[in-house]
């Protein structure tokens, strides 16, 4: 029986340890760290499948459940568990690790075996942010985060990485602290309301707060989330942490990291503080459709294809954000369409991991031949890499939200479900139809198309296999997803209506 | 029959994809073999299809092919809605995409010379123009067959897609990736209005089924006519209004509507074979064939209807007049196609859908006749596209022309063509409309006739009739084109004279189309024209002003380009303000420029330098490192470097902590 085996667990030590062996390899034998590497991260995603095969999609329970003392003075346990919002996002970081993996291949030269150990560490720290159900375990995991990825661009990030990392670490750190504080808060609450006191983030979603300590909390993650989204208005360190990382620091960052941020709304946010939600989600709506108008706006004058991306990025995480805290204001009328909202969040958040990755895998490839991240230093890409420009109108439409691909899913359901809350919230939620298509495909027309621009282009080689491998494979992923997202939706359609279903109730004592 | 169905789609697709991923290997002749076999099948099972709806007992078919996602009780299908009205599209779509794919071989068989020598782009693009067209058939019929809004909206996006690649298929030009950029925006401008339509049909009819939601539609004890909603402050909208006009900024981008049209003329800088396929025959139908299924939301809705016939009308009499003064040889054809998408719009909007998708029918045959027609003679001119240059191709290339003369006529509504059918059709449903915007448009589209007849036989006599090309040398090369360009064009002609006459009756005037066409009997203006057989129709056509209109057009073209060609001179001189207004297309590629495209780069340099860097950056977040610089300065004081004291600094900020946290 797959429910026996410690699967989180692997998930989530396998490559931390595969990472510590790829370590203490030193770098004398690059060849054999990068296969190591390669093994472990496949090893881990063939794991990680596991968890959707054995999934039970009609169950809104935790499942794979591994609890265990841990601190037992504090009653801090080592408990894990998934459920249908959790599950994917794991199996999404397992498989773009693997790409990481691949696409610094031989574009790594210093010190492979630190940046392999690196992200496979990350990998299973950000794999245990989602399992986690323990407070403090989840608070380690997400502080723990941070280090590889100061690392990563602290050490292979471009010129102007001091400063990227610094702003990267205080935003995210200075949003992370008061968390904290609220998690040890509500520790101090639950011997009184549940008899014992206790970490675990379940208890902490049947914990009665009063409208005040809602209030505070739900600030208190909101400082955190939103730094992690990111949302408007705490967002500039994105474009300029991406703008110094390397390649696979961008894809992580971008496909994975961005996701715990929306994940902690879900986790958090929504279920322990209900009616702070209900109450502020203005706020969070609000915040949401700038990021989509204002972000898309400033997207467009870009003139480094990273930031352009990196802008795209936080627009497109709007839609997450706006699907999730919508919520309140269909039920209100008493009509469906929150799940809708809230599964769109969740896709969109899936198939963001799928082209985002993907996007900057691409500017990657064309900063490995020509050291140049600008638009103007390119130009008539096509004319020497056809079968890369294939791949990045590809991945352009889908990040232009074309049906077919992944990237229209989730956009569709969150604009079909805000249209619900109110017509003005989806009216400038799709105007990422019209602004979403002029950033990406203007970058497209002025990098891939037209005449050859300079000898540096007329030089370009085509992609080459292990390229092709990484871009199609993702291709795949995209269009999967975009063709067929039943099999998405269906594995967290009972995590999510049990969600609704838990927000609907006040939890202010008495109330 | 569902897998017949199938077939006619995915046989495209198949061709699409072999051509594409492998056309390298396949050859250019594999290339267009596979697609043409594929998209010829489609057009044979396609047209089989429409025989057993005419002759068969052939029912509607309506079901889903597989379940795409079910979220929050809605469900989202993928499948197929196959009647009278989807039979005749798929029959038409795949029929002159295979003419085109025919002609294409001829048309771009010396495409390597339109791309640098060593651009590896340009080594397959003869396949990959195949791909891109065989799948841009698959899209259309994907969009035509769609029994639901998810299907239909991906249909919708996915033709907008292949002709972006298409626009811009000579992506070494820049006024190529220029006008693709340009279509693509413009549409999803369109796009956004669409899919708010669909988001407000998702929450009222709480489906996106075609059949779940017009049952709502057409029951009166649902009340939907009569729905009010509030989108701003307190002020009702009728939902339908809402409904039908959102969907319908949806059909003015695809379509081609004003002001959504500025894509279309711009969109002749792709090949010619897709500027007759996509940009005149089928995709930008779209729209008409989108607001026709669509006609049980429209019929609750006279706003909505009114919309449409303003703009329709407005459309096809203002880009007409563009077309008089235009000189290369696509973009008059291009700006004939905006008239009669208007055309086609204001039949739709007095209610006319069976005329408006009966002008669809006969406007795709003798359009895209059109454009491969100039296509051909852009070929004999060695891609010289000035009409100024060119006169008596017609002793040269007599199967061009004689084609071009049909398609001509049939355009103008010369008598017996199909194009006089259709267009009458809508003019005398116009005339007996009663809704608001109806006199408005009836004098548009009366006046048109005449505007059309003259730019389309201007066009004819300067091309084809007076003194050869100028330049010699062109002259000395002019000679006909080869068979597969020639055959396309007279498989074309014989639908473009024959169709209107033979299909008016059941299509227009009888119960074709009862199926898929709903009618509300006080908009039912066809009935009222008192249709009497071909022979009764034509004969009342002598009786009304358009016959004559047309051939008055005809007849000025001929006088002032066959007789007097400083006439048009002098004209243009004491005509100086009109002709820069419609030189200058009413100055709306000016004006988006400036607000839209300059506007949006301005707000987001505003954004980027005021709102990003300026205030978050630089006050809240440099500002308060810079601050917390400061302090830390006072700080350092704090620090001696002796752990008791760090030690005692942290009990004390616990306590402050837990002393504000548990009092």
């Amino acid at each position: 029986m797959l429910g026996d085996w410690p699967i989180l667990s692997l998930v989530v030590w396998l490559p931390i340890i595969g990472g510590a062996l790829v370590l203490a390899n030193g770098d004398k034998h690059p060849e054999s760290t990068r296969w190591t590497a390669l093994v472990v991260a496949v090893l881990t995603f063939v794991a990680s499948l596991s968890l959707w095969i054995g999934f039970d999609p009609g169950s809104a329970e935790m499942q794979f459940v591994e609890r265990a003392a841990w601190i037992p003075a504090f009653n801090i346990d080592y408990y894990l568990g998934v459920d249908g919002i959790s599950m994917p996002l794991i199996i999404l970081t397992t498989f773009i690790t693997i790409f990481v993996v691949v696409a610094g291949w031989e574009v790594i030269q210093y010190k492979p075996h630190v940046y392999m150990a690196a992200f496979l560490m990350m990998e299973g720290v950000m794999a245990g942010v989602f399992s986690a159900l323990d407070a403090m375990l989840f608070y380690v995991f997400w502080e723990a985060m941070l280090i590889p990825m100061f690392l990563i661009i602290g050490v292979w990030g471009g010129p102007n990485r001091v400063y990227a990392t610094i702003k990267f670490f205080l935003y995210t750190f200075f949003g992370s602290v008061f968390m904290l504080v609220a998690l040890i808060y509500m520790y101090m609450q639950t011997p009184e309301y549940l008899g014992l006191s206790s970490f675990s983030i379940l208890d902490f979603h049947r914990l009665p707060l009063t409208e005040n300590a809602q209030f505070w909390i739900f600030l208190a993650f909101l400082a955190a989330f939103a730094v992690k989204v990111p949302m408007w208005p705490v967002h500039t360190w994105l474009p300029d942490a991406h703008v110094e990382a390397p390649t696979g620091g961008s894809v992580i960052l971008a496909a994975i990291m961005l996701k715990i941020g929306g994940y902690g709304f879900l986790r958090f946010s929504l279920p322990i503080t209900p009616d702070a939600s209900m109450t502020l989600d203005w706020l969070i709506i609000a915040m949401s459709l700038i990021a989509v108008v204002y972000i898309g706006f400033v997207a467009l004058v870009q003139e480094d294809m990273k930031k352009l991306i990196a802008y795209s990025s936080i627009a497109h995480m709007g839609f997450v954000t706006l699907g999730f805290f919508i919520v309140f204001q269909i039920g209100a009328q008493g009509i469906p369409g929150a799940a809708l909202g809230v599964e769109g969040g969740m896709v969109q958040m899936i198939s963001h991991g799928f082209i985002s990755a993907a996007m900057f895998l691409c500017v990657g490839v064309l900063y490995d031949r020509l050291h140049s991240r600008n638009i103007a230093d390119y130009g008539g890409v096509v004319h020497t890499m056809p079968i890369f420009a294939g791949f990045m109108v590809f991945f352009a439409m889908a990040n232009a939200g074309l049906p077919g691909t992944s990237g229209f899913v989730g956009e569709f359901m969150v604009i079909l479900a805000s249209f619900r809350a109110d017509f003005w919230y989806a009216f400038l939620a799709a105007t990422t139809l019209i602004i979403g298509a002029a950033y990406t495909l203007w970058m497209v027309k002025r990098v891939v198309f037209g005449a050859v621009a300079n000898d540096g282009v007329a030089g370009l080689q085509d992609i080459n296999n292990r390229e092709f491998f990484v871009l199609g494979a993702l291709a795949l992923a995209v269009l999967a997803l975009g063709l067929w997202p039943a099999p998405l939706v269906e594995v967290m359609s009972a995590t999510v209506a049990n969600l609704l279903e838990h927000i609907a109730e006040s939890k202010i004592p008495g109330g | 029959m569902k897998t017949i169905y199938l077939l006619i789609v995915l046989l495209p697709l198949l061709g699409a994809a072999i051509a594409g991923f492998w056309g390298g290997r396949i050859g250019r002749a594999g290339a267009h073999w596979v697609t043409s076999l594929g998209v010829g099948l489609s057009a044979a099972l396609s047209l089989f299809v429409l025989g057993r709806f005419i002759w068969g007992d052939a029912q509607p078919f309506n079901e889903s092919i597989y379940t795409w996602m079910v979220s929050d009780g809605l469900t989202f299908e993928v499948g197929f809605l196959v009647d009278e009205l989807t039979a005749m599209m798929m029959a038409v779509v795949t029929f002159v995409s295979f003419c085109v794919h025919i002609y294409t071989i001829g048309y771009m068989a010396d495409d390597q010379h339109n791309w640098p020598k060593e651009s590896l782009a340009g080594t397959h693009s003869y396949q990959r123009f195949f791909s891109y067209i065989s799948l841009f058939t698959f899209s259309m019929l994907m969009l035509v067959m769609a029994n639901n809004f998810l299907q239909l909206f991906f249909g919708w996006e996915a033709v907008g897609l292949v002709s972006y690649l298409l626009i811009g298929f000579w992506s070494v030009r820049p006024s190529a990736t220029f006008a693709n950029l340009k279509a693509f925006l413009v549409n999803r401008v369109g796009d956004f209005g669409f899919i708010l339509g669909i988001a407000a049909v998702a929450m009222y009819f709480n489906s996106l089924d075609y059949v779940e939601v017009f049952e709502q539609a057409k029951d009166p004890a649902l009340g939907f006519a009569d729905m009010q909603i509030q989108i701003w402050g307190d002020a009702s909208w009728s939902l339908m209004s809402v409904i039908g006009i959102l969907l319908f900024i949806g059909a003015m981008g695809k379509s081609a509507q004003v002001p959504l049209h500025v894509w279309l003329p711009d969109s002749m800088e792709g090949p010619t074979p897709i500027s007759a396929l996509i940009h005149a025959a089928t995709m930008v139908t779209a729209g008409i064939f989108m607001v026709a299924r669509m006609s049980p939301l429209y019929e609750l809705s006279e706003t909505a209807l009114t919309f449409v016939l303003v703009i329709g009308a407005t459309t096809a009499f203002f880009t007409g007049l563009i077309g008089l003064v235009q000189n290369d040889i696509k973009r008059v054809v291009a700006y004939s196609t905006l008239s009669q998408l208007g055309y086609m719009m204001v039949a739709l909007g007095v209610s006319a859908y069976a005329a408006g998708v009966f002008h669809l029918m006969t406007h795709a045959f003798f359009k895209a006749l059109l454009f491969l027609a100039a296509g051909s003679v852009i070929i004999g001119m060695h891609h010289d596209q000035d009409i100024r240059n060119m006169g008596g191709i017609r002793k040269y290339m007599p199967i061009t022309w004689f084609t071009a003369l049909l398609g001509s006529l049939a355009l103008i509504g010369f008598p017996g063509f199909s194009g006089f059918f259709s267009k009458d059709a809508i003019i005398s449903a116009v005339s007996h409309s009663e809704i608001a915007g109806s006199g408005y448009a009836y004098v548009l589209v009366v006046l048109g006739v005449f505007v059309t007849a003259l730019y389309s036989f201007r066009m004819y006599f300067l091309v084809f009739h007076g003194d050869g090309p100028r330049d010699e040398h062109a002259k000395a090369h002019l000679h006909e084109t080869p068979k597969v360009i020639t055959v396309p064009l007279i498989l074309l002609a014989i639908p473009s004279v024959f169709i209107g006459g033979l299909t008016i009756g059941p299509m227009v005037f009888g119960d074709w189309f009862a199926n898929a066409i709903y009618v509300l009997p006080q908009h039912d203006t066809l009935s009222q024209v008192g249709y009497t057989g071909v022979m009764g129709f034509v004969q009342h056509g002598f009786m009304t002003a358009p016959l004559y209109l047309a051939l008055g057009g005809l007849f000025v073209a001929w006088f002032i380009y066959m007789q007097k060609p400083e006439l048009a001179d002098k004209a243009k001189q004491a005509l100086a303000p009109v002709y820069t207004m419609l030189d200058k297309k009413y100055w709306f590629d000016e004006a988006y420029q400036t607000v839209f495209a300059g506007g949006s780069r301005g707000i987001g340099k505003l954004f980027w330098f005021v709102g990003d860097r300026g205030l978050i950056d630089g006050l809240a977040v440099n500002g308060s490192a810079k601050t917390v610089g400061w302090a830390a300065g006072i700080a350092r004081q704090v620090q001696t470097g002796y752990l008791f004291h760090y030690a005692i600094a942290m009990i004390l900020g616990l306590l402050l902590l837990l002393t504000w946290f548990v009092l």
